[in-house]
C-alpha cells in the first residue's frame, strides 16, 4: 500500500503525472464509449484495423507537421473506405479484405515513419509513452473526448437501430453507409488520441476488452455505455499506477488491468453464467 | 397497389429471378409461397431496395418505394437478429417510432405511450423490461409485431413470421393481421405451411424462381399450380384428399 501512497503523493507533485492521468482518465471514457458500438456491431477486426491504418497518416503528420489528427483521420477513413470497396467489389470476404488493406497500411506506415528518422518516436507510437503528455495533447484528447460524446448523444438512436438492425433501419429510409462511416471517423479520433497512452498497438485493447467486460454485467445499452466508460476510466489509472510504480510501458500496463477485470466478470457476471446460473427462458 | 414490374435479380451472373411481374392489392392479405430457395426473400428485399436489382421497377399507386419508405413496415426473419444486443422489449418497440421522428428527435412521452400500448395489444406489456433473448419465438415475433404497428405502416410485409412460434402466438398475430387489412393496408407474408393457405392469404402469389401464377387464393391454389412450384408428390398429397370428397 506504501506505493499506492506514493502514487498519490507523486501526483500532487509532477504535472507530468497529473497531466498523464488527465488523459488516461480521457481516452478510457472515449474508447469506452466508442469500442461498445464497436463490439456490437461485430467489428472488432474493423476496429484493430482501422486503429493499425492510422499509422501512414500519424507518419506524414509528423513529417510536414501538421496535425496529427487530420493525417490519421484521412488514413483511417481511407482505410474503411478502401476494405468496404474491396468486399463489396470482389468475391472476398470482408475478414480477408480487412487483412489485406490495414497491413499494407500499417507497413506503408513503417516505412515512411523510418524515412522520417525517428525513432524514438516510432516506439512511443507503437506502445504509447503517457507520461510525455503535452499540454496541446490534453487540448486535443479534450476536443476528441466532446466530439465522441456529442456524436454519441446527438446519434444514439441511430447508433442503436443500425447497430441492433441494420435492414429495419434501411427500410425506414436511414443513410446506415453514413452513419458506418462517421463511426469509423470517430473510431480514428479515438485511436489518436489512444495512441499516447496504450500505442497503436494496443488501442483495440481498449476498444474491445472494457467494451465486452460491461456487455457481460448489462442488459442495457445505455447503461453499457456507461460502465464500459467506467471500467476503461478503472483500467487506465489502475494501469498508470502500475507503469508508474514498476517501470512497466504504459500501454501493456493499462490493457492487463483491462484484461483482469474481464477475466474476473467472465467468471462472476450473472449474464455470463459461468456457474451454469443459467436464467430460465419463460414460455 | 403495390406494383412490381420486370424486375430480374441476380448473384453473379445466375439470375434468381427473371422478369417477375406481379400486383399486391390494397386490403389484402397476399400470401408468397414457394419452395426452399425459389427467391422469396430475395423477391421483398428486391421490392424493399434492399438488395442491388438488374432492372425492372416498383412503385405503390406510382411513387418510387424511396419515397415512401417511411410507409411500409417490414418484418424480417427473426434468425438474421443479434439476440444477445443489450436491447429490451420496450426499447425494441419504440425504435418503431424511429422512422418517423427522423435525425435529431428523440422518442419522447408520446411515443413511448404509442409503443406501451403496442405491446399491450400483442399482450406482452408485463415483458416490457425484459431483454429480447429472454423470449420464446413466439413471443419475440408479437414484439417485432409491435414494432410495425408504432411504425403505423401502409404496407406491411412478414418473412415467414409463424416458423418456429406457438399457436397462440400464430393465432394472435393472425388476428392483428386480419385488423389491418379492414383497416385497408397492404399486408405481404411470406410462408411455407401450405396447410393454411387457405385459411390466411386472401391472394396468393406462387413462386419458383418466377411467378408461378398470382391472383385470388380460391382461383390460384389448385393442383396444377402447386405442381409445377413445388412436386406432383406435393400436389397430390394437398389435392386428392379434396378432390376425393367432392
Amino acid at each position: 500500500m506504501t506505493s499506492v501512497m506514493e502514487f498519490i503523493n507523486a501526483l500532487g507533485k509532477y504535472d507530468f503525472l497529473q497531466s498523464a492521468l488527465l488523459t488516461a482518465i480521457m481516452v478510457g471514457i472515449m474508447s469506452g464509449i466508442v469500442g461498445s458500438f464497436i463490439i456490437l456491431r461485430g467489428m472488432s477486426l474493423m476496429g484493430d484495423a482501422i486503429s493499425h491504418a492510422v499509422l501512414p497518416g500519424v507518419a506524414v503528420a509528423y513529417m510536414f507537421g501538421f496535425n496529427i489528427l487530420i493525417g490519421a483521420s484521412l488514413f483511417g477513413i481511407l482505410a474503411a473506405i478502401l476494405i468496404g470497396f474491396v468486399a463489396s467489389r470482389s468475391k472476398i470476404k470482408t475478414d480477408t479484405s480487412i487483412g489485406v488493406v490495414f497491413s499494407a497500411f500499417y507497413a506503408l506506415g513503417f516505412i515512411l515513419i523510418s524515412m522520417a528518422e525517428s525513432s524514438t518516436n516510432l516506439h512511443h507510437i507503437l506502445f504509447g509513452n503517457i507520461l510525455a503528455v503535452s499540454d496541446n495533447d490534453i487540448m486535443t484528447t479534450a476536443i476528441v473526448l466532446g466530439v465522441v460524446i456529442l456524436f454519441v448523444v446527438v446519434f444514439y438512436k441511430e447508433l442503436l437501430v443500425t447497430s441492433f438492425d441494420e435492414t429495419y433501419a434501411r427500410t425506414y429510409g436511414l443513410k446506415v453507409q453514413i452513419i458506418h462511416y462517421a463511426l469509423m471517423l470517430v473510431l480514428t479520433l479515438v485511436t489518436v488520441s489512444a495512441l499516447q497512452t496504450v500505442g497503436i498497438i494496443l488501442v483495440v485493447a481498449m476498444l474491445i476488452t472494457p467494451a465486452a467486460t460491461a456487455f457481460l454485467w448489462t442488459d442495457k445499452l445505455s447503461w453499457m455505455l456507461i460502465l464500459s466508460a467506467i471500467l476503461g476510466v478503472i483500467s487506465s489509472t489502475v494501469g498508470l499506477y502500475f507503469s508508474y510504480t514498476f517501470n512497466w510501458a504504459s500501454g501493456p500496463a493499462i490493457v492487463i488491468v483491462a484484461a483482469m477485470l474481464f477475466a474476473i466478470s467472465f467468471i462472476f457476471s450473472p449474464k455470463q453464467s459461468f456457474f451454469k446460473l443459467k436464467r430460465s427462458v419463460v414460455q | 397497389m403495390l406494383n412490381v414490374k420486370n424486375l430480374t435479380v441476380a448473384y453473379d451472373d445466375t439470375p434468381v429471378f427473371s422478369d417477375v411481374a406481379v400486383n399486391f392489392n390494397v386490403g389484402k392479405i397476399t400470401g408468397i409461397i414457394g419452395p426452399n430457395g425459389a427467391g422469396k426473400s430475395t423477391l421483398i428485399k428486391a421490392i424493399l431496395n434492399l438488395i442491388k436489382v438488374r432492372k425492372g421497377t416498383v412503385d405503390y399507386d406510382g411513387q418510387s418505394i424511396e419515397k415512401i419508405r417511411k410507409r411500409i413496415a417490414y418484418v424480417e426473419q427473426r434468425k438474421d437478429l443479434d439476440l444477445t444486443f443489450p436491447i429490451n422489449v420496450f426499447d425494441l418497440v419504440v425504435t418503431g417510432t424511429y422512422g418517423q421522428l427522423g435525425l435529431f428527435k428523440n422518442p419522447g412521452k408520446k411515443e413511448k405511450q404509442v409503443s406501451y400500448d403496442a405491446l399491450k395489444k400483442v399482450s406482452l406489456e408485463e415483458f416490457a423490461n425484459r431483454q429480447i433473448g429472454n423470449l420464446s419465438g413466439g413471443q419475440l415475433q408479437r414484439v417485432f409485431i409491435a414494432r410495425a404497428i408504432v411504425q403505423e405502416a401502409e404496407i406491411i410485409i412478414l418473412d415467414e413470421p409463424f416458423v418456429g412460434i406457438d399457436l397462440q402466438s400464430e393465432t394472435a398475430i393472425m388476428k392483428i393481421l386480419k385488423q389491418w387489412r379492414d383497416e385497408g393496408k397492404t399486408i405481404i407474408v411470406i410462408h411455407h405451411d401450405l396447410n393454411k393457405v387457405t385459411k390466411y392469404f386472401d391472394d396468393l402469389v406462387i413462386l419458383n424462381h418466377g411467378i408461378v401464377d398470382f391472383g385470388p387464393t380460391r382461383e390460384v391454389y389448385n393442383s396444377t399450380n402447386i405442381e409445377s412450384a413445388f412436386s406432383a408428390d406435393l400436389s397430390s398429397v394437398l389435392f386428392q384428399e379434396k378432390e376425393g370428397v367432392q
